[in-house]
């Protein structure tokens, strides 16, 4: 684990740059976030984004792409169109949240 | 008399029933177990049918002979739990009261999940994980004289993770050795951004792919399968096409466990990764494959877990705190052709490492390395499957992973 320095504050964030603590994150470093990995964000991208932070908050754990379907409302089709190539981990890395287990 | 009922008699209940019934005073406890199929498989084997390594009578054997004598085995579908009763439902009308429950029911591949997938089942689409499938593709594999071979993984998580890597290898090996290899083209399509899921063993599986000349479509998540045009079609519109396609369906826990509300959208049963114990109900516990714990689904982690759990659970019904605590320990060989395999061993929170296993050292077997030891520890691991693994009787095998003997790359 590390710390990083982004909107002007330091983060604690894993080997692959996601952040390890939930409170640290707000939506102005979210805007950072998306920039690094070339994601414009538009009202439906923060759709998805609030939607994993209130499951995060609820479960202990970061939605699959399944969940933030079955639970979320946002079809898999879609949620490769906002975040192309890698939903999952992109969708975690804007959120602020561990990228979703599943991959074990 | 208290009752505990374990659902499901595959590795892990059958291990539970084993160990518990020696643990549990005779006169206090009764036991019962839930066996929805009525045969043992041999699993590992599923492995090898396909490539005419053994013979597939071999791979079964009647569940009632493994249970031990003082369990009650009930055969028969089970419809739901319903966990504030108590009790346990079964598709016949019988109703099963329980005091504490486990649930062993595991993982099943769900090919009517991927739209298409179905459409040319056991023609030029196929998989391995159930012993009809295993069956249909030797057939399949023996009748192909080239063309593209596609090895696929439909979603995470899914049972044994390595087992469609040593599928590949082993079909790399399989052609070489009919003289072929040359005729036949071989992409491994996966959902993981890499050939495993953890990074050092993933770079040293990646390698081996390439050595081999087989091509990996990383980040590939499946919409549908056209099985008239023989594609593969994910849903950011990338298209692999494939003679034979061997794939690993989505893989879902039981459906009762949904109906009954004990589980998160495939099924799985989410526990305390350490304890096993169910957070709203805790007189219920999932084991092996149907529980929602970040490790592997393997008959590896189903032992380890059960190293741990049996002296958890009576401390639990005497009414003490749970001290033992699991770890997530996974050890499993990678057969990767020409009579040689690999060993990986790793947990929670340590990748699989390079090394040596389990003296550091000496081994005898080497970790991420291919080596003839570690194809003939995955060959004499399967009597002691029989004989010591299931009656729970004590492996010379710690329970937690240790980092002796492994060096962690710079």
């Amino acid at each position: 684990m590390s710390t990083t320095t982004l909107a002007g504050r330091e983060i604690h964030v894993d080997a692959e740059g996601f952040l390890t603590e939930y409170d640290e994150w707000d939506e102005a470093l979210a805007a950072q976030l998306a920039d690094q990995i070339g994601v414009e964000l538009t009202p439906e991208h923060w759709d998805v984004i609030r939607f994993l932070r209130a499951d995060f908050a609820e479960t202990g754990q970061t939605a699959t792409t399944r969940r933030v379907q079955a639970v979320g409302g946002f079809p898999v089709k879609q949620q490769f169109v906002l975040f192309p190539k890698k939903p999952g981990k992109k969708m975690s890395y804007i959120a602020g949240l561990p990228k979703p287990a599943g991959c074990v | 008399m208290r009752r505990l009922l374990i659902l499901g008699a595959g590795t892990a209940g059958t291990i539970a029933a084993n160990k518990l019934r020696r643990m549990l005073d005779a006169d206090d406890w009764q036991i019962t177990i839930v066996d929805q199929r009525g045969t043992h498989f041999y699993q590992p084997a599923f492995l090898f049918i396909p490539f005419g390594r053994y013979r597939p009578d071999k791979a079964r054997r009647k569940a009632s002979r493994l249970i031990p004598s003082g369990v009650t085995r009930v055969e028969g579908e089970i419809d739901r739990v319903d966990p504030d009763a108590r009790r346990v439902a079964l598709a016949d009308g019988t109703v099963l009261p329980y005091d504490y429950l486990i649930i062993a029911t595991g993982t099943s591949p769900h090919p009517e999940e991927t739209p298409g997938m179905e459409d040319d089942w056991h023609g030029a689409v196929h998989s391995f994980y159930t012993f009809d499938d295993a069956v249909a593709l030797r057939g399949a594999l023996a009748d192909f004289t080239g063309g593209r071979l596609v090895v696929h993984i439909s979603e995470m998580p899914i049972k044994c993770p390595v087992a469609p890597l040593e599928f590949t290898l082993l079909a790399d090996a399989h052609f070489r050795e009919r003289g072929i290899r040359d005729q036949v083209d071989i992409t491994f399509v996966t959902p993981l951004s890499g050939a495993f899921t953890k990074p050092v063993a993933s770079e040293a599986f990646g390698g081996m792919l390439d050595d081999r000349g087989i091509a990996v479509e990383p980040d590939f998540m499946v919409e549908s399968i056209d099985a008239q045009a023989h594609r593969l079609v994910s849903y950011d519109e990338r298209e692999v096409p494939y003679d034979l396609l061997v794939t690993v369906p989505v893989n879902k826990g039981a459906a009762f466990v949904g109906r009954s509300g004990l589980g998160g959208e495939l099924d799985f049963v989410p526990v305390d990764p350490h304890t096993l114990r169910h957070g709203a109900h805790p007189e219920i516990f999932a084991v092996g494959d149907a529980a929602a714990v970040p490790t592997s689904k393997a008959g590896a982690v189903a032992h380890f877990e059960l190293d741990v759990f049996p002296e958890n659970f009576v401390r639990i019904v005497a009414g003490e705190e749970p001290v033992e605590s699991f770890d997530g320990h996974a050890t499993c060989f990678i057969e990767s052709g020409a009579g040689k395999a690999m060993l990986i061993d790793f947990n929670y929170d340590t990748e699989p490492l390079p090394g040596m296993f389990p003296v550091p050292a000496l081994g005898p077997l080497p970790l991420l390395k291919e080596s003839r030891f570690n194809h003939w520890g995955k060959l004499a691991f399967e009597p002691i499957y029989w004989s010591m693994l299931l009656p729970g009787r004590p492996l010379p095998l710690p329970a937690h992973m240790s980092m002796r003997g492994k060096r962690v790359p710079s």
